[in-house]
């Protein structure tokens, strides 16, 4: 397996990682998405990693990475389901994620990321409008 | 402390990770380990074997299962042939990095086992040597 | 050699074992007449001597196992449980044992002033059978003890960490005693446990309970919020006394990220805060009708 699919769900990019991720796997999927984002001009990205048993410093870079990339493009990242074990290890590993926002299930990211988008965009009913975000005219 | 178990894993290519996570996680949980401190040791060796892969272009693992006080563990030796380390207290710092990553990788895998021990000498390689023991103490 | 006349040579010597060993023993420095008296040493003595050349006499010197030596290895367990219990050291409890030895041998180097040769297997043999014995005390010693500790830590774990479930997606953890990092760890096992298992989004810490907050206690709870924060959930910290505000500040901690409220109450007002629900008095309207 060598790339991670990725879901549009309205404004939303919706990304489930199933596998354990080896390096090569994770810097695909980085690109995937963030050239997912610019194509399709997406609001948020939803990670959901409940089925991921270890991230590490490379896993974590990843992630922030993929925020900060979104954040760029006027993206909103949300990284849902960690695993109890995995944010105790993270928290002694000294990586807090700085800048990602997280939930605890794919429902509460969900929710998460229209309230992030409304806030920020301030246009309640137009998020359904694909915009270029290099051309924001108001 | 006596040795119950030994055996060897060669890394040389990030495929290899994959596989070598999994057979730390079969030896963990055979001696009983909780899922939190799986995680740690597991963490741990990610990021060895990683600093392994990135600065030596790979080297051995040997994995054993051990024994102290009645305790059981694990103990994992990364051994690499690499460029060795000049400075360690520097490397053991937070956040320094002589590649592009976020230098958490070897003071990171220290605090996240029981036991950290690293001997590295220049142009001939690096030993490093984790134990992390079943009730994580 | 024949192993059965050794054998009744000790049988018909217990008494001046016993007199010797007694002897070695008072002569011992590290004697704990404190916790044991004179007499009930004299009498757990020639108890486990008894039963020792019973099981010997038939020429069994290097089964330990065997049937014959269940009354000694109960005997020897009983005390060693019992001396683990009144707080002997292990050094004293196998010094016990070991002293048996030096009287054994006396008696038979009486015996074979005239035949070194047999005097010698039989002081080895002696030598093997006091040793495995010693090794079962110790071993007893060690269970006796690590069944102290294990009630213990039962006891502990027991108290230590009940996570509540006070709303719908509020979850309180009150902290009762000192942080320190293996507890702080199984604060934060059962709380994000908790947080998955009840999809709760906001969790209350309350260190009331908590003595004192230095920089290293600091540092734990900021672990457990940052944790808590990575699940997806909020932390707040609550019960802060005067004191432990005084020296969070004395001490330089930076706990500006984390919500920190005074009381359990005000903490709870917060979290409603947060999940946008009311909490109002529900018959306030119909008391100013009827009193209007």
């Amino acid at each position: 397996m060598d790339r991670i699919p990725i879901l549009k769900m309205g404004p939303f990019l919706l990304v489930t990682i199933q596998v354990d991720l080896y390096d090569r796997l994770a810097l695909n999927l980085e690109s995937d998405l963030i050239s997912m984002v610019s194509k399709t001009g997406a609001r948020g990205v939803l990670i959901d990693i409940s089925a991921v048993n270890i991230v590490d410093s490379f896993m974590g870079r990843i992630l922030g990475n993929i925020a900060s990339m979104s954040r760029i493009m006027d993206a909103e990242t949300v990284v849902v389901g960690m695993q109890p074990a995995v944010a105790i290890t993270l928290v002694e590993l000294g990586l807090t994620l700085q800048g990602v926002y997280t939930a605890l299930n794919v429902e509460k990211g969900m929710e998460l990321l229209y309230k992030k988008v409304d806030l920020l965009s301030e246009q309640d009913d137009t998020i359904e409008e694909d915009q270029d975000p290099h051309d924001i005219t108001d | 402390m006596i040795s119950l178990t030994k055996d060897t894993m060669q890394i040389v290519r990030e495929q290899d990770v994959v596989p070598f996570r999994n057979r730390v996680r079969e030896l963990a949980t055979k001696i009983g380990m909780s899922l939190v401190n799986q995680t740690k040791l597991i963490t741990a060796a990610s990021e060895l074997v990683r600093n392994m892969l990135k600065y030596a272009d790979g080297g051995k693992v040997v994995l054993e299962v051990v024994s102290k006080n009645g305790q059981a563990g694990i103990r994992l030796m990364f051994v690499d042939e690499g460029a060795g380390i000049e400075n360690i207290p520097q490397a053991m710092q937070d956040g320094f990095s002589t590649g592009r990553s976020l230098g958490l990788g070897l003071p990171g895998a220290k605090r996240l086992v029981n036991e950290f021990d690293i001997k590295s000498k220049v142009n001939e390689g690096t030993t490093v040597t984790i134990i992390h023991w079943k009730n994580g103490r | 050699m024949n192993i059965q006349q050794t054998a009744q040579i000790l049988l018909r010597k217990k008494n001046t074992i016993l007199e010797n060993w007694m002897k070695n023993q008072l002569a011992d420095a590290s004697l704990r007449d404190d916790l044991l008296s004179n007499e009930d040493l004299r009498r757990q003595s020639e108890e486990l001597l008894n039963s020792l050349l019973q099981a010997v006499s038939h020429g069994n010197f290097d089964n330990i196992y065997s049937s014959e030596f269940e009354p000694v290895n109960d005997i020897l367990g009983d005390i060693s449980i019992t001396r683990a219990r009144q707080g002997f050291s292990p050094r004293e409890i196998s010094q016990y044992v070991l002293s048996l030895k030096q009287a054994l041998t006396d008696v038979l180097e009486e015996e074979r002033r005239n035949e070194p040769e047999l005097l010698y297997r039989e002081v080895v043999l002696l030598n093997k059978l006091v040793d495995s014995l010693s090794i079962i005390t110790f071993e007893t010693y060690l269970k006796g003890r690590e069944e102290v500790i294990l009630r213990q830590s039962d006891e502990i774990s027991e108290i230590s960490t009940p996570v509540i479930r006070v709303w719908d997606g509020i979850l309180a953890l009150p902290i009762i005693g000192t942080l320190d990092s293996s507890r702080t760890q199984v604060v934060m096992e059962s709380l994000l446990q908790e947080i998955v298992n009840t999809g709760s989004s906001i969790a209350i810490l309350d260190i009331s309970g908590v003595p004192a907050v230095d920089s290293l206690v600091a540092q734990h709870l900021i672990k457990t919020v940052s944790a808590t924060r990575l699940m997806g959930a909020e932390c707040i910290i609550s019960g802060i006394r005067a004191e432990i505000a005084q020296t969070i500040v004395h001490l330089g901690i930076d706990l500006s990220n984390i919500r920190t409220k005074a009381t359990l109450a005000s903490a709870l007002q917060l979290a409603f805060g947060m999940l946008s629900l009311e909490v109002r008095k529900s018959n306030q309207v119909s008391t100013t009708k009827l009193f209007k």
